[in-house]
């Protein structure tokens, strides 16, 4: 039981981790590159087309998967920030700070994409719904949490105020999440869920999926990445740093 | 005890607080972040009177009509047609263009004002769409099937 939890420990370190985080993220570009592929052969020519929709239901391919995983980027962000500021661990908080880009992003695409569908589909680009401006509030959250986390000059505050303002924010989660259950919202219903399954044929659900696991792949590639820069960002004055190859070549 | 279980203890409560307090809020503005109200509410009187509001619900099958007032210049502009959520309906009219995604048999969602004769009157009508996703085929396969399953019911009733 001890030596588990002090291998876990010993990746806490920015310095072990900052190699392993270099391998997460070879594996994890190759899976996303390739799932990306299969993902959207199925999504453009495998799937077939909307009874209702018909071809302009395909931006769910890409909707519902960024909107996924804007919501769950988010938790895992506030999950390294609540370990931040329990554990006091550097790395924790260049976790977070790492995920944000990617869960604004996501966020972004989900939103750009949801009013592309709903000027054909609803006749409105955007609407005062309460799915739609949870979401909206969801990205000014991770703007405002890389803001002020790049606003105050002294790394370890600036990393405890924006922890605070990301658990803070959790509770916007749960609210996008059931808002088209707990009132009534233009934006319909989930069309897949963990409780009644899927009100969707079989293939056009794979194909989402398959873009879903390409997200998640891309979201752990680029998180990797980002999560080294700010390593060698913070720990540049160490001897570690000044030792790597790529830092010294 | 020890400091990180002091903080730990620290983040749990304030998380507590803070759903507390977010659950609070969004009880008490629990009805104001409805995006429209049901033709049941409407009827009820709970809709905002003199004010714009919106209103949702399905497009009763056979009720749209176009032109109402015969007029060949406001012909496929003026439309009426009623909605409903099963147990009430209103009826609606609206000057404009209906979306793609209009049919009857669907959810709308509408906006403008009750007006003094009881029917809506609306200056904007959006398509609801439903969770279902499926191609052509399956969705007239599941027609059929609702049609045979219904005349094997009417067929079954008579003695």
């Amino acid at each position: 039981m001890s030596s588990r939890i002090l291998n876990w420990f010993k990746f806490s370190s920015p310095a072990t981790f900052y190699p392993l985080a270099g391998k997460i993220q070879k594996v994890a570009t190759v899976t996303a590159v390739v799932l990306l592929l299969i993902g959207l052969y199925m999504s453009f020519f495998v799937a077939p087309t909307d009874y209702k929709q018909g071809e302009g239901y395909r931006i769910i391919f890409i909707h519902v998967p960024a909107a996924w995983m804007s919501m769950f980027i988010y938790m895992v962000m506030a999950f390294w920030a609540a370990m931040g500021l329990v554990f006091r661990t550097r790395l924790s908080f260049m976790m977070a700070r790492a995920l944000a880009p990617t869960g604004a992003l996501m966020t972004f695409i989900a939103l750009w994409t949801g009013a592309f569908w709903g000027k054909p589909m609803w006749g409105a680009w955007w609407v005062w719904d309460a799915r739609l401006t949870s979401e909206l509030i969801l990205f000014f959250l991770y703007i405002g949490y890389i803001a002020l986390q790049g606003a105050i000059p002294d790394v370890r505050r600036g990393d405890r105020a924006g922890a605070i303002l990301a658990l803070v924010g959790v509770v916007n989660i749960p609210i996008i999440y059931f808002s088209v259950k707990w009132w009534n919202t233009l934006h319909q219903g989930a069309s897949v869920s963990v409780t009644k399954g899927s009100s969707m044929s079989a293939i056009m659900l794979e194909a989402m999926l398959i873009m879903t696991f390409a997200f998640w792949a891309y979201s752990i590639a680029v998180a990797m990445a980002r999560v080294r820069l700010v390593i060698l960002e913070r720990e540049r004055d160490t001897r570690w740093v000044s030792e790597l190859p790529e830092v010294r070549g | 005890m020890k400091a990180r279980h002091k903080r730990f203890t620290f983040l749990v409560a304030g998380l507590v607080v803070l759903a507390s307090a977010a659950y609070l809020v969004i009880k008490g503005l629990n009805e104001n972040l409805n995006y429209y109200f049901s033709p049941t509410e409407v009827i009820e009187g709970k809709a905002p009177p003199n004010h714009v509001f919106r209103l949702g619900g399905l497009v009763v099958p056979g009720s749209l009509k176009r032109d109402e007032l015969g007029n060949e210049k406001t012909k496929n502009v003026l439309a009426t047609f009623v909605v409903t959520d099963n147990k009430n309906s209103v009826k609606v009219r609206y000057k404009g263009i209906l979306p793609d995604l209009f049919t009857e048999g669907r959810s709308v969602v509408t906006q403008g004002k009750l007006g003094p004769d009881g029917v809506f009157q609306a200056d904007q009508v959006l398509a609801k769409h439903d969770e279902k996703y499926m191609p052509p085929e399956v969705a007239e396969m599941l027609k059929k099937a609702h049609k045979k399953g219904v005349a094997e019911m009417a067929g079954g009733s008579k003695p």
